[in-house]
Parts: structure tokens; C-alpha cells; sequence
């Protein structure tokens, strides 16, 4: 049934490479270090999930920033309670990020185009109003959930005494910290990219993409359209719940601002910057933003006064006043000056920028199918 | 199942796969691992020490940040030898010589945390791991400090605590590596209740409405049990969210409730707003019970009274410090401080300051960095000098134990930053309680091996 | 019990008024131009910044540096002069005073100015994309206009003060002839509430009795006929996004007194102002301002504490329950019409 042509592997070659590789290719950049290099792999993770459903069904959802969450306190409950080990957090994340999806797709999926987007923006803002108060007993509200040295961990104990201090997060007895921390998120990158270039060719694939083209169409010719669509959010739920358990495990602690609205505003922000449809763009525009939010926000003053140091006596003043609303705490204005940009003139995001230069390139002759980046073109 | 029509099998993909991260996943790991072996985590090698600072910069708590900043600056040159020295000829006892931390320049990195618990834990282990910070310091909501705290007690990072008031905080949080200088809940309940049982009598009624989160609930907590203690009565405890902006629908219950005092357990623009719509509501003016109607925040700051403007005037507080205070300490402290910046301190300025002179002086006392010999310095360490009378760091749950201010909003302010009058200095023993009371386990003090 | 409940009513239609109003503008781009404005929230904020803008410049003060004397934490003392009230003496003071309503007079050309430019600049170019696309650029704008306000007036509330005259509250009880000091109400919600009510009227009635708004009520029920007919119905449309800009800044300004204003507030609204707009039914005007006050009365009665026993934490999720449950039940809103925006 699934068979994996030749471009498909190239690219899935490609990816898993620049993915293991980012330590290394990164490091000209500033971004090398574990935190950031997790972070861009879990994203990454977050951003792939969103786009199995915006992507292909065209159901935006602007309340994904939920299942993150619930995977993420999920993650930590099965640290508190079953053991310190990242398998059963995982495993318990996903089952429980999957449920919520289901329910909350099973009511949001009743309607479409803007009331669905408002369905599950309601049930986000209600997630997280709730995480911060009346559910505190649960998610520790504002504090967020952390580990405690009275946790039961009834698993760990079972098979050895409690360590003094408090325990971190191990696969099988190995922690992850640090770079393993990074690999082990990155073998889940590279999973999930998997399958999600599996499901965006197989026969499901292609029903889902038939539903954002023409769902009216799709329900003539006598599809039940809805199971699609609710398999598709429960995916795309599940993947949200993978990544908030990953994060969970490089770094113990569930608030409850990554399920506001605002961090699902940021999903949608790096899937249609990266390019939605494609399976290369979430990751590029996951990365790109959170390189923007830890490196770009970093930079200050003193730093362009040395880069503008090259321009006279007076206009390097004004090089440094300009540039300096741009970057550092202005690094949020670039990011949205970047963005109408590209909605405005690329509505098919960074990919469609890529495939329009090579097409470029390509127009002498050759038929435009040999870069992996263009395996997938957007809807 | 798959099945691979054209290009390698299954099988070859696996193994390049595994070679590729072979490849390219374990050399950087091992040319790192020299960076990190080190005795423990970011041993400053060169000749200068990194603190971290995790300020909000933006958010809810934004303007303690930026003047938390502004005190590091300070403290840091002074620490460098820099400036006019500050509080370090004025501590006693010290070890600080005005040459850097152990003959090393201190440098500094900044992290924004938004006022987001998340966001500060994420900027701490940047600062950490990036940027090699021995000591991360700052924070101005409890969330961000039992967040970053926790962190820091994983990492082996020594964490000097900003402006936090959470009982959480040195209670059931308490971890061994983080140390509060800054008051709490507690104390302001037993500080402040006696004087407004002074002042408006024994026979109340209060109506406590309360930020719906853990330092609302502690607070809240505290300040019922020490009201109630002295008499008064509680009509009834109202939560509400956290950046409600508009508290009219939980204000008009108030009104005829039968309270005659309401207690505001808000901070930051949460208690602005709430001062400010309960007076636009007129409950300044109201008589209720034949009694004036009073208001009461048992925590203000001055930046605070100032965006609240003229609704302060008159209204009881706790506060950790003040700037006009008359002790050598904060005399030093103000006059450097307004010299460099053209205003008087805060209190979270001040409270920054103060906990970034005591860590580098408990290096200086243990003669080195290693952050099990520092915390040792710093446990039990008795001071003086700071501004805030004799001052005990106490062991037993790292909380700072020192006199506590009663403040009321100044009616006749000379100036905008003279919003408040010290009407209260209550003595450290009156606010001293037992630390078993929280709960909580400080944790071991060795290195974490993850670093 | 009488009065809470009375008093519970009277805040929620005060909240409604405001929900209402923000909603008004929303719905008014949407039902003439049909395009999802996730903008709308930032106008506000702007049409606040507007009111800072104006009392930042009429106090507008020289400083002089008095050397001689030093402020008690050792620096030199400043001096300070207003300088509207050297110039134009009580009118200045009153002009500082009332500097919120007058700041309206610099609003409204502001605000109409920055909607018709983003109209024309570039909502116009995305009638005909996806609904989508028109909330992703909006969205964009929306970032865009925040950050420039929070690089020019940083992060932190600024307040503006009420005038002096219409602070504190007033015995509504007592005007109705109950007992003094039972139910008082602050005298600037009372104003915010007919400033709603006078500007929501105001929009119907330009709708309903003028030839611009026939036709433009015309246009919004079909477009290519009206045009047709020859008449130039996009220019029309473009003077009621800037319209829509005018009413989302004048809220934003009357706004401020009771709630400071920062660069973030208008995201804080942004939220709300859709789901009043989804729960009334998209495009439809009386459908915004009633879905606006139902909201508002729920929400103040949802706070109280005796219904908070019951169900805790309603009320901090009641306006996103009430949406759900509309929705599911009349898919299109309270008023809304079939096949509006579900493709």
C-alpha cells in the first residue's frame, strides 16, 4: 500500500541528516548548545503535528497550544507518580493529549472554516483559565507543576530506594540531560517526520487533502468526511502531546502559559512561515522562531555598536538607534514585519520563496523534480 | 505493509540512519565533554565570573524588573571597585574587598523572563548552559522563583531570589541552592495585622478578594489567621483571576456584603486596578457598620503606589524595605543609587542589590566558588549593615529573618517618589516563626553531576 | 439580595456596553468587506495610545535643574512648569483635566487615517483569498502595530486619570428612590455605558437613515449588483473600514480610565471581541450588540460567589462556554445568516 519513492527518501535522508547534524552546522550561528537545540527539535515536533491537520485539511486550529499542555502535565504526573523514566511519560502523554483531542474534536469538527477555529480557541482559553485556577490541585496553577522530593514514583520504588535529591528524567537509567537530551528528541523528530511524510502520501493522505480542496465535493461522491478529519486532529493532537512530554523531560516543569492562545498563535506562525502543506516548512519556521526568540532577542546594544562600527562617526549612531528597535526586545516587531511579508507576497510560505528560486534555476531545460525541498508542493 | 519500490531496503536505511548518528551524534558529545568536566558546574576558569540575571523585562511585574536591573548594574560595579562602593564599607561583617568576587571581574548576562514561570526556567538554563553564569539571580513573581529555584537545585547553581513573597517560596519549595533575602505572606500577616487592628479597631468585618494563584492563597491565608487572631471577623474570601483588568463584577458584591474592610491580596497592575476601580466604586467615601469603610494591601511596593496614584494615600501595607528609611545602610544605598539613576531605589532594587553583595561576599568568606562551601557560608549567616537592621540568613529554610515595615500611603507626597511613610518598624523577633510550619525539604547541598 | 442582583445587572450591562462596542467595529468590516480582521484589537490599543499621545503632549513640561538644592536621595532637584497651563491658563488646567474625552478630537482623524491606509495598503488585496490568509495578515498587522507602540511607550500601563469631576461613584439608588448608599455606581462606567449606547445608535441610525448607508447596506447584501449599477461601492468600503477603525479607537480612548492602558491590551480584547462576534452571528450588526450585553450580563453574574459554589470556576470560563454551546446549537450564531464563512 505505502510505497516510498525515491525523492521521498532523499528527502527523509536529507532531513534526518541536517537533523543530527545540528550541533555542528548550528554552531556558527550561536545556537549550539542543548537547551536551544531542544528546543528547536521539539517545536519542530509541534509544528509537524500542526500541520497534519492545517496543512492538509485546511482546519485551522487555534487552540493546539491545549494538547501541548496536557501533554506536558501529563509527562510530569507520570514522573511524580509512576517513575522518572521518559517511556510510560511518553506513552501516558500521548494516550492523554489523544483523548482530549478526541473530545474536543468531536465537538469542534461539527462546524468549519471560522466558527471551528473559535470552537477550539474556546476550548483552549477554557484548558488554560482553568489550569491556572480551580484546577490548581492538578497543574499547580501559576507555579506550574514541578518534581518534589515526596513524590511517590511508585514504579522506581518498587525496584530500588529513593536517591537523595530530586531525580531527573532517564531512558532506561541513562539520563537525559545535555546533548543526550537532544538525540533523544531528535530521534522523535525524525519518527514523527516520518510518519507524517507516510500519511501525506497514502490513500488517508489524500482523502484529507481532497477535504480542504472541496469537503462539498468529497461529500457527494459519498465520503463520510468526519472520520478523516477527526483522525486527522487526533494525530495532529498527539503529536502536540509528544512534543509538550519531550519538553517535559529535558526540563521537569508544566505551566500553564504554554497552553494561552498566544503560544498556539505561534504553531500557526511557524507552519505558514515555514510553508503549511509542505513537510519541510513547520520545522524551517519552528526553527526560525525560536532562533529568533533566543539568539535574535539577545542581541543589544553594544553588540551593533561593534557591527555598525565600520560606517563614519555619526551615521553608525543612527545605523545602531535604527536597528536596535528591530533586534533584541524589538526582535518580536521583525518577526511580524517578517510575517506579514511573506502572508502578503509568499502565501505559501519560506518553501514556496525555495521552489520559486529554483524554479528559477530550473527554467533552462530541466524538469524541476530533483530537490528534496520540493518533494511536497503546498496545496 | 511498506514496501520499498524503487532506492535501498528497509534494512539499509536503518543502518545508515544509525551511522549517521553515530556519526554525527557522538562526536560532538565527546568534544564537548572536556568543556564540562569540570569539579563542578561553570567553574570560572578566566579571569572574570559571570552572574546570570533573570529580569521581566516585559509582563505583568515589567517595572521591578527594569529597576531590579539598574541594582544589579550598581552592585556589580561596586563589587568591580567601581563607583562610589556603595553598601560594601557599610556591611558588617565582610569579606569584600571592592576588587571582584575572589580577584575575578564580575560580568553579567541578562535573560527577559516575561513574568512567566516557563519562560524564566527557559532563560535560566540559557544563561547556565550558554553562557556559564555561577550564580543566577532576579525574578519578581513567586512563580519564577520556585521555577528557576528548582532548576538551579538540579543544575548546582546557586539562586539568589528577587522580589518574592510566597510562603512556597522558603517553605514548601524551599530548595538547598536558593536563598531569599525578600520578606513573606506570613510575615506580613502577623506585621501588619496588629497595627490595622490598632488603627481600625478590633470589631471588623473583612471581605478578602484575592488573586487566584499561590501567593494570593498563601497571603490570603496568612492575613485571615492573623486578623483573625485579634477579632476580627472574615464575611467572605472571593478569588479572582490573575490579570483580571476589570475587577467591577467582583467589586459590586462588596458593597453590600456587610464587610467594612476589604483586602486587597493583588500585586503588580492587578492591584492598580483593583485599588483604583474600589475607589472609583466609592468605598473610600462609604460607611458601613457606622465605620468608615477601609482598604487594605497587605503588599505594596512604591513602584506600585505610583501607578495607583492618589487611591494609595492612607492605605496600610507591609513592605520589605524603603528607601527613606534612616539607618547608614539605606542612606548609602539611596544616595548611590539616585546618583546613578536620578530616582530613589525600590524595594525590589533594593532587595536585587542586597543579594548580589551577600553571594559575593560568602564566596569571599568560603574562599572559593564551589557552591557547597558557599551555601555553608551563607547558612546561618548573621549581618548588619543592609537596611534593614540585624539580619539573619536562616539555615533551616534559607529565609532572610529581619525587621518587617508597616507602611501607610503618604497623604501630602513632597515628591512622586515620596508615596509612602514608614509608620512601623516591626523588630525580627515579632515576625520570627518556627520554619517546620511550611513543610518542605531543602534537599542536598553536593553538586548535581549533570552540569 | 435585591440590590446585589440589581447592582450585579447594572455591571453586567455596563461590561456589555463595552463588549458591544468592540464587537460593533469587528462586525462592521466583516459584514461590509468580509474580511476576518484579527487587527481589530490593535486599532483599540491604538485609538488608546491616541489618549496617552494627547495628554503626553498638553503636559508637555520644561524642566529646569535647580542645582543649589538636592532631592533627599542626592540628586539635583528638578524643576517642573506644565506648559499648557503657562499659555492658556484655567483652559489649559480644564484641557488637562478632561484630557481623556478631548483626546477623542485627536482620535478620530488618527484612527481614520490608519484604517483607511490599511485598507487600502493592504486588507484590499486580500478580498479574495482564503479567510485564512485575511486572519494570518491581520494577525500579522496586529503584531506589527503592538511592538511599534511598545518600542515608543514601553511595556508598562500608563494611567490616565478620570477628570476630576466624574470620579468616585454616584447613589443611583437614591436618584431611583431607595434607600442612599445601597446602589452606587461610578460615574465614569455610567458615561462609558451611554458613550456605548450613544455611538452604537449612532452607527444604526448612519446605516438606516443616510444614502450612504442604503447604499453600503446595499452593497453588503450584493456586492456585484450594486456595483453594476454603477456605483463606486469599494470607496464606499473603504470609508467603512476607516469608520470601523474610528469606533475601535474611541472605545479604546474612553476605555482608558478605567483600565491603563499598554501595548498588550488590544490582544486582550482581541479574544473577547471575536467570540461576542461569533456568539452574535458573523456579519450581523444586531447581532454584536446583543451578544455583547448577553455576555456581559453572564459574566458579572457568573463571578458572584454564591454561584461560584455551585460550579467553581465558571466564571472564568462562562463566556468561552457560552460560545461553545451556540454554536453547537444554532450553528450560525444568535442572528447570523446562512452560509457566511464556512468554507
Amino acid at each position: 500500500m505505502l510505497a516510498m519513492s525515491r525523492n521521498d527518501l532523499l528527502l527523509f535522508l536529507g532531513f534526518t541528516i541536517a537533523v543530527l547534524a545540528m550541533p555542528i552546522w548550528l554552531q556558527p550561528f550561536g545556537a549550539a548548545y542543548p537547551d536551544l537545540l531542544q528546543r528547536f527539535t521539539i517545536y519542530a515536533i509541534l509544528a509537524v503535528g500542526f500541520n497534519i491537520l492545517f496543512g492538509l485539511t485546511g482546519y485551522l486550529s487555534f487552540g493546539h497550544a491545549a494538547f501541548f499542555g496536557v501533554g506536558s502535565y501529563a509527562a510530569v504526573w507520570s514522573f511524580k507518580l509512576l517513575s522518572m523514566d521518559a517511556i510510560p511519560a511518553m506513552a501516558f502523554a500521548i494516550v492523554v493529549s489523544g483523548i482530549f483531542a478526541l473530545l474536543i474534536g468531536y465537538v469542534s469538527l461539527r462546524r468549519s472554516g471560522i466558527y471551528f477555529s473559535i470552537l477550539t480557541l474556546a476550548f483552549a482559553q477554557m484548558s488554560y483559565n482553568l489550569a491556572y485556577s480551580v484546577l490548581t490541585p492538578i497543574t499547580n496553577g501559576e507555579t506550574g507543576l514541578q518534581l518534589d522530593l515526596a513524590d511517590p514514583r511508585y514504579l522506581d520504588r518498587a525496584f530500588s530506594a529513593a536517591p537523595a535529591g530530586l531525580p531527573s528524567p532517564t531512558l532506561l537509567g541513562a539520563p537525559l540531560t545535555g546533548y543526550a537530551g537532544f538525540y533523544f528528541c531528535a530521534g522523535f523528530l525524525i519518527i514523527a517526520f516520518f510518519i507524517a511524510q507516510r500519511i501525506t502520501g497514502s490513500p488517508f493522505g489524500m482523502m484529507l487533502k481532497g477535504i480542504k480542496s472541496n469537503q462539498t465535493r468529497m461529500n457527494y461522491t459519498g465520503f463520510n468526511t468526519k472520520p478523516y478529519t477527526l483522525a486527522a486532529f487526533v494525530i495532529s493532537g498527539m503529536y502536540a502531546g509528544l512534543a509538550g512530554a519531550l519538553l517535559a523531560i529535558t526540563d521537569p516543569l508544566a505551566g500553564a502559559e504554554r497552553m494561552q492562545w498566544t503560544a498556539s498563535g505561534e504553531v500557526v506562525l511557524m507552519t505558514i512561515l515555514g510553508g503549511a502543506g509542505t513537510l519541510v516548512g513547520p520545522v524551517i519556521g519552528a526553527w526560525l522562531i525560536k532562533y529568533f526568540e533566543n539568539i535574535f532577542s539577545a542581541i543589544n546594544d553594544s553588540i551593533l555598536t561593534r557591527f555598525f562600527a565600520f560606517l563614519p562617526e555619526g551615521a553608525d549612531h543612527v545605523a545602531v538607534t535604527i536597528a536596535s528597535k528591530f533586534v533584541g526586545e524589538g526582535w518580536f516587531l521583525t518577526l511580524g514585519l517578517v510575517f506579514v511579508l511573506i502572508v502578503v507576497f509568499l502565501p505559501g510560505g519560506i518553501m514556496e520563496g525555495v521552489r520559486r528560486i529554483v524554479g528559477l534555476f530550473n527554467r533552462s531545460g530541466k524538469t524541476p523534480r530533483h530537490t528534496p525541498a520540493q518533494v511536497q508542493p503546498a496545496e | 505493509m511498506t514496501v520499498f519500490k524503487r532506492g535501498p531496503s528497509r534494512r539499509r536505511v536503518l543502518q545508515t540512519g544509525l551511522a549517521g548518528i553515530l556519526a554525527t551524534g557522538v562526536a560532538p558529545l565527546i568534544l564537548s565533554r572536556g568543556a564540562w568536566a569540570q569539579e563542578f558546574c561553570n567553574n570560572p576558569t578566566g579571569d572574570t565570573v559571570t552572574f546570570g540575571l533573570n529580569l521581566p523585562l516585559t509582563g505583568a511585574y515589567a517595572e521591578e524588573g527594569a529597576d531590579e536591573q539598574k541594582a544589579y548594574q550598581l552592585a556589580i560595579q561596586h563589587l568591580n571597585g567601581e563607583g562610589d562602593g556603595g553598601l560594601i564599607s557599610v556591611l558588617t561583617p565582610t569579606a569584600l574587598k571592592g576588587n571582584g568576587v575572589l580577584g575575578k571581574k564580575v560580568a553579567f548576562v541578562t535573560s527577559d523572563s516575561q513574568t512567566k514561570a516557563d519562560v524564566a526556567r527557559a532563560g535560566a538554563t540559557r544563561m547556565i548552559e550558554r553562557d556559564g553564569a555561577i550564580m543566577v539571580s532576579g525574578g519578581s513573581s513567586s512563580a519564577e522563583a520556585v521555577a528557576v529555584q528548582g532548576l538551579c537545585q538540579e543544575m548546582g547553581v546557586i539562586f539568589m531570589a528577587g522580589l518574592t513573597h510566597s510562603n512556597d517560596t522558603t517553605g514548601k519549595d524551599k530548595k538547598r541552592y536558593g536563598f531569599r533575602h525578600f520578606f513573606n505572606a506570613y510575615q506580613s500577616g502577623i506585621g501588619l495585622a496588629p497595627a490595622i487592628v490598632k488603627a481600625y479597631g478590633a470589631d471588623r468585618r473583612a471581605y478578602h478578594l484575592t488573586a487566584d494563584y499561590t501567593w494570593g492563597w498563601t497571603q490570603e491565608e496568612s492575613m485571615k489567621a492573623a486578623t483573625e487572631e485579634l477579632g476580627w471577623e472574615t464575611v467572605q474570601a472571593v478569588r479572582t483571576p490573575l490579570g483580571a483588568g476589570d475587577f467591577s463584577q467582583f467589586l459590586t458584591p462588596v458593597l453590600n456584603s456587610g464587610a467594612d474592610v476589604l483586602i486587597l491580596n493583588h500585586y503588580g497592575n492587578d492591584m492598580v486596578n483593583s485599588l483604583t476601580q474600589a475607589v472609583q466604586f466609592g468605598m473610600r467615601d462609604r460607611q458601613t457598620n457606622g465605620k468608615n469603610f477601609e482598604i487594605v494591601v497587605p503588599l505594596f511596593s512604591e513602584l506600585m503606589a505610583k501607578g495607583a496614584g492618589a487611591n494609595i494615600k492612607g492605605i496600610y501595607g507591609t513592605s520589605n524595605w524603603h528607601w527613606n528609611l534612616q539607618d547608614p545602610g539605606t542612606i548609602a544605598f539611596t544616595k548611590s543609587f539616585g546618583a546613578a539613576y536620578g530616582a530613589p531605589p525600590s524595594q525590589a532594587a533594593h532587595t536585587a542589590y542586597v543579594q548580589a553583595l551577600l553571594y559575593a561576599d560568602a564566596c569571599e568568606r568560603a574562599g572559593t566558588f564551589y557552591p557547597p562551601e558557599v551555601i555553608k557560608a551563607l547558612e546561618g549567616f548573621e549581618f548588619d549593615g543592609m537596611g534593614n537592621g540585624p539580619t539573619l540568613y536562616r539555615a533551616e529554610d534559607h529565609q532572610c529573618i529581619k525587621n518587617v515595615l508597616v507602611v501607610q500611603g503618604n497623604e501630602s507626597p513632597t515628591s512622586e517618589y515620596d508615596v509612602l511613610n514608614v509608620v512601623q518598624e516591626i523588630p525580627r523577633d515579632a515576625v520570627a516563626y518556627d520554619p517546620a510550619i511550611f513543610g518542605g525539604d531543602l534537599g542536598p547541598a553536593e553538586p548535581a553531576p549533570i552540569c | 439580595m435585591f440590590e446585589v442582583i440589581f447592582l450585579q445587572f447594572l455591571n453586567g450591562l455596563d461590561k456589555g456596553g463595552a463588549y458591544a462596542l468592540i464587537a460593533l467595529g469587528l462586525t462592521l468590516v466583516f459584514g461590509t468587506l468580509g474580511v476576518v480582521n484579527f487587527a481589530h484589537g490593535a486599532l483599540f490599543m491604538l485609538g488608546a495610545f491616541c489618549a496617552v499621545l494627547f495628554r503626553q503632549l498638553i503636559t508637555f513640561e520644561t524642566v529646569t535643574i535647580d542645582p543649589t538644592k538636592l532631592s533627599p536621595w542626592g540628586a539635583p532637584l528638578e524643576v517642573r512648569a506644565p506648559l499648557v497651563q503657562t499659555w492658556f491658563g484655567d483652559f489649559g488646567a480644564v484641557l488637562v483635566n478632561y484630557s481623556v474625552p478631548f483626546s477623542i478630537l485627536l482620535t478620530i482623524p488618527v484612527m481614520l487615517v490608519i484604517g483607511i491606509a490599511l485598507e487600502r495598503g493592504i486588507i484590499k488585496h486580500f478580498y479574495k483569498r482564503p479567510h485564512a490568509e485575511q486572519i494570518l495578515v491581520t494577525f500579522g498587522l496586529a503584531i506589527v502595530a503592538q511592538e511599534i507602540i511598545k518600542s515608543f511607550f514601553g511595556p508598562n500601563p500608563i494611567p490616565q486619570p478620570m477628570p476630576e469631576g466624574l470620579r468616585g461613584a454616584a447613589d443611583i439608588g437614591a436618584w431611583l428612590g431607595m434607600q442612599a448608599n445601597v446602589i452606587t455606581y461610578p460615574i465614569w462606567r455610567l458615561v462609558y455605558f451611554l458613550f456605548a449606547g450613544v455611538i452604537i445608535g449612532g452607527v444604526f441610525a448612519f446605516l438606516q437613515f443616510t444614502t450612504f448607508g442604503l447604499v453600503v447596506r446595499a452593497g453588503m447584501a450584493d456586492r456585484e449588483t450594486v456595483g453594476l449599477l454603477g456605483i463606486n461601492i469599494d470607496r464606499r468600503f473603504t470609508i467603512m473600514f476607516g469608520l470601523a477603525a474610528v469606533v475601535a479607537g474611541m472605545a479604546g480612548v474612553m476605555y482608558t480610565p478605567l483600565l491603563p492602558p499598554n501595548y498588550h491590551i488590544g490582544m486582550d480584547f482581541l479574544v473577547l471581541s471575536f467570540v461576542v462576534v461569533v456568539v452574535g452571528g458573523m456579519g450581523s450588526l444586531p447581532g454584536a450588540v446583543a451578544a455583547g450585553f448577553l455576555l456581559g450580563i453572564l459574566q458579572s453574574f457568573a463571578s458572584m460567589t454564591q454561584i461560584k459554589a455551585i460550579v467553581p470556576g465558571i466564571d472564568q470560563i462562562i463566556i468561552y462556554l457560552v460560545a461553545v454551546v451556540i454554536l453547537l446549537v444554532r450553528p450560525r450564531g444568535l442572528f447570523g445568516r446562512r452560509g457566511v464563512m464556512e468554507a
